[in-house]
């Protein structure tokens, strides 16, 4: 393994990056077990009990909802001799989480409630009042508009600090709600990745690929999309979601990003998703009679197409979706796909997240079809000795730099993958970022 | 906490509609178009259907059972046009993500398509750059377990249960569940209104995605 200032350069790095276990062991301990981790939504958990369960780098954890109501996440592990509390993705596990193997309880702040035959513990370095006998928790809990994080390290920068400007994904989520609340729609897609994440985060904000990669999809719907209108009738609004993904380079370089520190990034809107048919009318009316003309226009006409929280988080706030990162491997990553519903909408509005959530997230999905292929061979091509670097040169000395905020000249510049990097570098080196 | 007003205003301009046409060159189409074709659906012969099954001799339930077999050949041997065409109209193939689910207007699906939309999916896989269909990719289906739960003038329910094998590159999975089709007569001949697919593993996290209908 290259010492750590020489796998990243300004312009390039090199492939152990991705492929490494030494290098991925670090990220699981540097990055995900001291950053702010997104855990769930706290609509996930509406009863006292209800818990899910979740990987925060590589430990298994429990979202819990206490009985002051109060969300925690604590260490899926039974103090005694380590067996797993729950057992299930998610559920209600009542009162008290009770071992499988024996019977040990707990209270749902993770304090031990009861030790059978505890008499037999009198005496030994065991006893019920060591705090060893209890779960562990994450040092820290926090959220932000209903979305929970927790990080496991007790010192560190706040979650609000963590976001910075990020924190626009939760914020445009939101506040397309007249309501100014989202809840979870309790379906999580999990589709495994045979590649780095990297690759995910990359892709996400790498506006040259779609209209390469998803020129097949883009052209097919384009197609019918046209043959409706020779027909006389009016293409439903979701035919553009995969239409526009055939569009032109130079379009796609007109589509610009903004690049935050810590890695976070911006790709700015594109699909153009205020019609003028009757639900939109009614839906921005309620939105002018919720906050006011000047303030919901705000709220109704950012361009964004999705928010990346780097490392793990991308968040397509405009139509509610979210995608989070739990990597297994160097070559394998889980994610995890979600949506949301907006509170105080029509029916008509919400359908409009669902058909992007079936059409593009979905595991039928004719969309990511075609980006697993690439970040497999991507993956591949990376173990080779075929060459040592991975080049991030398009636009390089290109961007115009603001008070740590990149922002792109040309939409397809890879200043994305750059930014990304130097917040890794950062992590990785234990500066902090 | 706001949003800096540098970056509100950053957000608020230009909002870039695209509009697909036909003529615009897009991707790698503008570079290399039509690299590498694929095999067109109409090249090969349709499978034979039974040769037994005539609509005067063979009984409702053989008749019904050689549509599901007929229709699950024609997955098998991409036959993907033939494939759309088993189904009516309005029908649509609709795969729900757990078996609880009643509807697919207000709640998420795993596929849920008219023939419009199974027309973009075909066309989609047969692009000559539908990159994800580089490697060889095979699928198998068996159908049995065939029960019809009603029939009216109008219309046949029919429940049945499918076992899918899918090689793709080098990996074999396998997809399990059951159809229910709702078959519409149409003359002497069944469209399908509505095919719901309820997969034994539509909630196990996913290698890699399903290209096609299961």
């Amino acid at each position: 393994m290259l010492p750590l200032e020489r796998l990243v350069e300004s312009d390039r790095v090199h492939r152990t990056v991705y492929t490494d276990q030494a290098i991925f062991d670090r990220e699981m301990a540097n990055i995900w077990e001291k950053a702010w981790v997104y855990c769930g939504h706290e609509s996930q958990l509406p009863k006292t009990g209800d818990y899910a369960t979740v990987q925060i780098g590589r430990q298994p954890m429990i979202m819990v909802r206490g009985t002051d109501s109060k969300i925690r996440v604590l260490y899926n592990r039974c103090p005694h001799r380590g067996v797993q509390l729950c057992g299930s993705r998610q559920g209600n596990t009542g009162s008290t989480f009770v071992c499988s193997y024996h019977a040990w309880t707990f209270h749902l702040d993770g304090r031990v409630k009861g030790i059978p035959l505890s008499h037999g513990y009198v005496g030994t370095r065991m006893s019920p009042d060591n705090p060893d006998c209890s779960m562990k928790a994450a040092p820290r809990v926090d959220s932000y508009r209903g979305f929970v994080f927790a990080s496991l390290a007790s010192e560190g920068p706040s979650l609000l600090e963590f976001l910075g400007d990020a924190r626009i994904a939760f914020d445009d989520m939101c506040d397309r709600s007249p309501e100014g609340e989202v809840e979870i729609v309790p379906v999580c897609h999990r589709v495994v990745q045979h590649s780095n994440w990297k690759f995910f985060m990359e892709n996400q904000l790498d506006a040259l690929h779609p209209s390469v990669t998803h020129q097949s999809t883009g052209i097919a719907a384009g197609r019918v999309e046209r043959k409706l209108r020779e027909e006389g009738r009016t293409p439903p609004l979701y035919y553009h979601y995969l239409s526009t993904f055939a569009s032109s380079f130079d379009q796609w370089d007109s589509v610009q990003t903004v690049n935050f520190p810590r890695g976070h990034g911006i790709l700015k809107g594109y699909m153009g998703l205020r019609p003028d048919d009757p639900d939109t009318k009614e839906y921005v009316a309620a939105m002018y009679r919720a906050y006011g003309e000047k303030k919901a226009e705000e709220h109704l006409g950012r361009s964004i197409h999705h928010v990346l929280v780097y490392p793990y988080l991308s968040v397509q706030s405009p139509l509610q979706q979210l995608r989070v990162l739990r990597p297994l491997a160097p070559n394998k990553t889980l994610s995890e796909i979600w949506h949301f519903r907006l509170k105080g909408v029509s029916a008509a509005i919400y359908r409009r997240a669902l058909w992007y959530f079936n059409l593009v997230n979905s595991p039928a999905t004719m969309i990511n079809a075609d980006d697993l292929e690439n970040w497999t061979k991507g993956q591949w091509g990376l173990e080779s000795d075929g060459g040592e670097w991975v080049s991030f040169h398009r636009n390089y000395g290109g961007d115009t730099r603001d008070n740590g905020v990149t922002y792109s000249n040309n939409g397809t510049s890879e200043v994305v993958m750059r930014s990304q990097f130097e917040a890794w570098r950062q992590y990785m080196s234990d500066e902090a970022p | 906490m706001s949003i800096p007003p540098k970056l509100q205003k950053r957000l608020l301009e230009d909002v870039v509609i695209f509009e697909n046409k036909e003529s615009q060159k897009t991707g790698a189409q503008s570079v290399a178009p039509d690299h590498s074709p694929r095999q067109s659906a109409g090249g090969k012969p349709l499978p034979a259907r039974s040769a037994l099954i005539d609509s005067a001799q063979s009984t409702l339930q053989q008749r019904v059972e050689q549509l599901l077999f007929h229709q699950s050949e024609l997955l098998d041997e991409k036959q993907w046009g033939a494939y759309i065409d088993l189904f009516a109209e309005e029908g649509v193939y609709w795969m729900p993500v757990t078996p609880e689910q009643t509807e697919w207007m207000d709640s998420p699906s795993i596929f849920v398509e008219d023939k419009r939309m199974m027309e973009i999916r075909m066309g989609r896989v047969m692009h000559p750059n539908a990159w994800s269909q580089a490697p060889q990719w095979g699928t198998s289906h068996v159908v049995g377990n065939v029960v019809i739960e009603a029939v009216s003038e109008g219309e046949i329910k029919v429940r049945s249960r499918f076992h899918m094998t899918e090689l793709r590159r080098d990996a074999t999975r396998h997809f399990a569940g059951t159809y229910r089709h709702t078959l519409k007569r149409i003359g002497d001949d069944f469209k399908i209104a509505l095919q719901r697919v309820d997969l034994l593993n539509g909630q196990a996290p996913f290698d890699y995605v399903l290209q096609i209908w299961v």
